[in-house]
């Protein structure tokens, strides 16, 4: 099953190669790691999602507790949680289809940052399906580029992770 | 006061009470080694390879519970020290390993003798550092002693850049540290804890697992009044031996792979279990599959919940020190007038006696060629069961394991985890040195020993009179035997051709040597050897080269499917 993996670190230099470095050891898999320095800045929160039964849900969120920089894990499909990730997508937009491709970008709610005679550059943001929804619509042929953020997680209502 | 990075870790040494460091010098760390030579509280050990230094910190560490400490340069002084930090990580052993780094600047530039120690050295250390502002040297080395010897204890490596062990800062080491991040449970769970003494005092059909978690933290004593106590059958890993006294009526024996028929049964066969700072591996308990086809309940006390429920889904888990548990154990038996029922207790017993008739540890006594488990009974006569025997692995290995009765812990110093042959005579070195005056024997092989021969020099220089016993059959002898069992007699490079003459090598190296062909020339040669407290003694005993390790569970068979001796 997917889940979503919130986790508290240090910012130190190191620290990433060490939960990276710990998934590839121990045959866990990453569908997608996304970190960045908090409000304070000596901590980290990253996001990883990744894939396995509830046991090696378990061994990981103790392996990862275990690393000496973890400050706190919380298993985010726990509970409500909301999920978003961003992705800026470089399309062809030219000729006829060039405003059949802003209407789309519109119906999903994405935003034109970039324009060129012949292309578009789109922000999208939302939960990983809309944006693998978003994709699917496009021409195939019609996409030039694509970078995606990975997920990032947060739960709902009062639950909070902090130290 | 400003101090040099180099004085400061000099100091860090003698603050924390560092009586021996194992190291080998080199161009990132003489600043380091300068500041050795200038004082005399902190001896400085030079071992001939580094990774005899990891293994000397280890052994020094594992007989002795103190934190052991290495020092070596950077490059391949720590590829060199990677086996021994592997070493130690794999059987959770408290070290620090000082390493030196070339300058900050020359970092990432393919500098001479320049590595990614922090890179190559993280997947084997309980945390490692790089230390770039010697401001934080001193902290950053308190803190690597405080993560070495808390929660489940590992080594962790402090790497220096020469440039740091240079420049200046203000000394002030701190009496303690503490890390948001780092809060290791050491407490058991109360409710936990009722639970699992409710289910010891209810079991009809007990068994007592412990492993290297006793000898680590300390709880031999609980462990052997709780079994006492409850009158319970006791098996110990190999980790563990020693972590009960292994003359006593209670104790079953090893468990596991080369684990007594008695001991492996009880484990497949009771109703309840209970793993004391153990951790289910592959070698104890074979196929999990297999395992877990008996029904019984498990009580699981570790302090790292990483080891819970990791390849056995237990009932009742405990997370905290095991020495604290037991004491909470013990005081909640104590005082409760429960007691297992004694009928359903005397009817396992009477099904483990009869396991044990099986004899699954007899051998040929009577052969005209020496018997490696006959020098091994020999040497445990003779030393009165009372040496500290650290071994490499292989047949050697589990022979020691199976009839050397240890009845304290830490005098049991082998590589459990890893595996690592070339482990024991510069553990021996470690374990002399942190026990002045013991009886130190290594117990080795042809193949193992030479992996680590280089040590004898340091032997020599530091006047260790360890015992080398070398049980010597010309082949891998575990390899040998696998190869009999599996793979068709097919000895693929397992014979030792062109083996020197180790009498020879031994005296070379200033020692002495002695070689022993019959078995009648065992005891003898054993006692003349023990005589000589001053001198280290090779004893070169040529074995029966066809001897097999029994009982033997085939690798990814059931616990309770042993191969056993008469039934070749």
């Amino acid at each position: 099953m997917r889940h979503i993996l919130s986790i508290l670190v240090e910012n130190e230099a190191g620290a990433l190669s060490r939960i990276s470095g710990l998934f590839s050891a121990r045959g866990y898999n990453i569908e997608s790691l996304t970190v960045a320095p908090t409000e304070d800045e000596t901590m980290s929160r990253m996001t990883i999602v990744t894939v396995g039964s509830d046991d090696v849900i378990e061994q990981i969120t103790k392996q990862l507790n275990k690393l000496v920089e973890v400050v706190k894990v919380v298993d985010l499909t726990d509970g409500n949680h909301i999920e978003r990730e961003l992705m800026l997508v470089k399309v062809r937009a030219a000729g006829k289809d060039r405003d059949e491709m802003k209407r789309l970008a519109d119906i999903f709610r994405g935003r034109i940052l970039d324009v060129t005679d012949k292309s578009y550059t789109i922000e999208l943001t939302g939960p990983g399906e809309k944006l693998d929804a978003f994709l699917q619509a496009l021409e195939p042929g019609v996409i030039l580029e694509t970078v995606r953020t990975g997920a990032s997680g947060i739960g709902r209502g009062e639950r909070i992770l902090r130290v | 006061m400003q101090l040099t990075g180099a004085e400061i870790v000099i100091r860090c040494l003698q603050e924390e009470g560092v009586e021996y460091v194992f190291g080998y010098p080199g161009g990132a760390v003489l600043n380091l080694y300068d500041e050795l030579f200038k004082q005399e509280q902190v001896k400085h050990v030079l071992v001939r390879h580094e990774q005899g230094a990891a293994h000397a910190a280890d052994g020094y560490s594992r007989s002795s519970h103190k934190v052991g400490v290495c020092l070596v340069t950077s490059g391949p002084g720590v590829t060199n020290a990677v086996t021994g930090i592997a070493t130690a990580y794999m059987d959770s052993i408290p070290m620090v390993v000082l390493t030196g780094q070339v300058p900050t600047h020359a970092i990432g530039q393919d500098a001479f003798q320049e590595c990614d120690t922090v890179g190559i050295t993280r997947p084997c250390v309980k945390h490692n550092f790089l230390v770039k502002d010697v401001a934080q040297l001193a902290v950053t080395i308190k803190k690597a002693f405080y993560l070495a010897q808390t929660g489940r204890p590992g080594p962790v490596l402090v790497d220096i850049p020469k440039d740091v062990t240079q420049a200046k800062a203000e000394y002030h080491y701190p009496k303690s540290v503490a890390l948001r991040s780092y809060n290791p449970v050491t407490r058991g769970h109360a409710g936990q804890i009722k639970k699992a003494v409710q289910l010891l005092l209810e079991a009809k059909r007990p068994m007592v697992y412990a492993g290297g978690g006793v000898v680590l933290n300390n709880a031999s004593a609980q462990l052997t009044r709780l079994v006492r106590l409850l009158g319970f059958p006791c098996t110990t890993t190999l980790m563990g031996l020693g972590g009960f006294p292994g003359g006593d009526p209670q104790f079953t024996g090893l468990p596991g792979m080369h684990g007594t028929y008695e001991s492996n049964m009880a484990m497949q066969n009771c109703d309840v279990l209970i793993a004391i700072g153990s951790r289910f591996d592959d070698r104890v308990i074979g196929n999990p599959a297999h395992f877990f086809r008996a029904d019984r309940k498990i009580i699981h006390i570790d302090i790292d919940p990483s080891s819970i429920s990791k390849r056995v889904k237990v009932d009742v888990p405990i997370v905290g020190y095991v020495a604290e548990v037991l004491d909470e154990m013990l005081r909640l038996i104590e005082s409760s007038p429960q007691r297992p029922d004694p009928q359903a207790l005397k009817e396992w017993w009477a099904e483990i006696k009869e396991w044990q008739r099986k004899d699954c540890l007899r051998y040929d006594r009577k052969s005209a060629l020496i018997k490696p488990q006959y020098v091994v009974e020999k040497l445990y006569e003779i030393t009165g069961g009372d040496a500290i025997v650290t071994s490499d692995v292989g047949q050697h290995q589990m022979w020691v394991a199976q009839y050397y009765k240890f009845d304290k812990p830490r005098r049991w110093i082998n590589s459990g985890g890893l595996g690592t042959m070339g482990f024991g005579l510069p553990a021996a070195m470690g374990a002399f040195l942190a026990n002045p005056g013991a009886t130190v024997a290594c117990v080795t092989g042809e193949a193992s020993i030479q992996m680590c021969i280089q040590e004898l020099s340091t032997c020599k220089q530091y006047h260790l009179p360890i015992k080398i016993v070398n049980l010597n059959n010309k082949y891998m002898g575990m390899v040998r035997q696998w190869q009999e069992f599996f793979y068709g007699n097919r000895y693929a490079e397992s014979y030792m051709d062109a083996l020197p003459d180790f009498t020879r090598l031994a005296e070379a190296y200033g020692h002495v040597g002695m070689k022993i062909e019959k078995p009648g020339d065992v005891e003898g040669a054993l006692r003349e050897a023990f005589k000589q407290k001053d001198r280290l003694v090779f004893l070169d005993f040529i074995t029966d080269q066809a001897e097999n390790v029994f009982p033997m569970v085939p690798g990814g068979k059931g616990l309770t499917e042993m191969i056993l001796a008469e039934e070749l």
